[in-house]
């Protein structure tokens, strides 16, 4: 796999989690595959791998259980949290794409709204 | 972190030209580094020095606190840029010579890599394509149970789907307990397996670093930091 944002890859790895979980994806309570798998999957040095776990464990998104291995977190709350935060930074940037094209938040709404009307 | 190699003040000259100049470097051990670098900007006559091919001009080199000898030798498995069987061997025959060489081959390690590998025992050594002959080197140096393992350029000029098998092979093979240094000009192809990354540049560390932390602090890849240093 090449990673081609200009972002540490296992920002990107953990990008690629999330994604799976909010998509529904991966589901609570669901394992993850092992650090060697992904690994291998992925063709990325195992320590990074496990640096990606760490800090999804640290946003409570993922739980590791010794022995058994890492989980998605059974808390829907985090998950709904998750979605928003996603939801947002995309709309966070496209709002800032569009206001420097020079649309105002008027614009923007009107244009949203008919595009999503016609995509119905 | 305790290093497992130590080279100060290293310099390497050939009649008047100078391969490495005044180098320094630590290596760490359980660490996976990548020496990157044009041609000519002195990796191989680096790893010929830490595998005691050649000796220094100037300068100290430890590894694992000994001076480049039979120890370090002992400890060092090797995979040059060029092909070292005999042409008469077969696949079986290469493992046998191993065995017979290194106290520290481990056969069944080397049968499971081979099939992996999808390399024919019975096959002779001068009938594999340059992509298979690559994985049957590197099945041969991986199974060796050393403490540092050295691969010098080992995805050059084979196809992708080798090129898969041997990244997966390296990656399989990783272990705490050993370090990997591995020289390659195809940086993208590599750079995820990485976790340090040495740049040389006509014979001096140009930069060299954590890849994770070096993709933050230039934001970008190192790939992309590659072009910018040598481009």
């Amino acid at each position: 796999m090449i990673f081609k944002d200009n972002l540490p890859i296992y920002i990107q790895i953990m990008n690629i989690i999330k994604k799976r979980i909010v998509s529904g994806n991966l589901k609570e309570g669901e394992k993850l595959p092992s650090v060697r798998e992904l690994s291998t999957e992925l063709k990325v040095n195992p320590n990074t791998i496990q640096r990606s776990y760490q800090e999804l464990e640290r946003e409570n998104l993922v739980f590791t259980q010794r022995g058994m291995g890492t989980f998605i977190t059974e808390d829907k709350e985090i998950i709904k949290e998750l979605k928003r935060d996603m939801a947002s930074s995309i709309i966070n940037n496209f709002i800032e794409n569009m206001k420097s094209l020079g649309f105002t938040s008027q614009d923007i709404i009107e244009l949203v709204n008919n595009e999503v009307k016609e995509v119905k | 972190m305790t290093n497992i190699i130590e080279i100060k003040g290293l310099s390497k000259s050939y009649l008047n030209k100078k391969a490495l100049n005044n180098l320094d470097l630590n290596i760490e051990k359980g660490k996976v580094v990548g020496i990157l670098g044009p041609n000519g900007s002195g990796k191989t006559t680096l790893i010929k020095i830490i595998t005691g091919i050649l000796r220094q001009s100037k300068g100290e080199i430890l590894i694992d606190g000994s001076k480049p000898g039979v120890y370090t030798k002992s400890i060092v498995s090797y995979l040059p840029d060029r092909n070292f069987l005999y042409k008469w061997m077969t696949v079986e025959d290469s493992i046998k010579f191993y065995k017979d060489f290194y106290k520290d081959f481990d056969e069944s390690k080397a049968y499971e890599l081979l099939k992996f590998m999808k390399l024919d025992r019975k096959a002779k050594v001068e009938s594999l394509s340059k992509g298979m002959n690559e994985k049957l080197n590197l099945t041969l140096v991986l199974s060796r149970n050393a403490k540092i393992y050295i691969l010098d350029e080992p995805i050059a000029g084979v196809d992708p789907v080798a090129r898969d098998q041997i990244l997966d092979a390296i990656i399989k093979n990783y272990n705490r307990e050993s370090t990997m240094i591995i020289t390659t000009h195809l940086v993208r192809d590599m750079e995820n397996i990485f976790d340090d990354v040495v740049f040389l540049r006509e014979g001096v560390v140009e930069l060299s670093g954590n890849a994770e932390e070096l993709r933050e602090e230039r934001s970008m890849q190192i790939d992309d930091l590659y072009k910018e240093i040598f481009g």
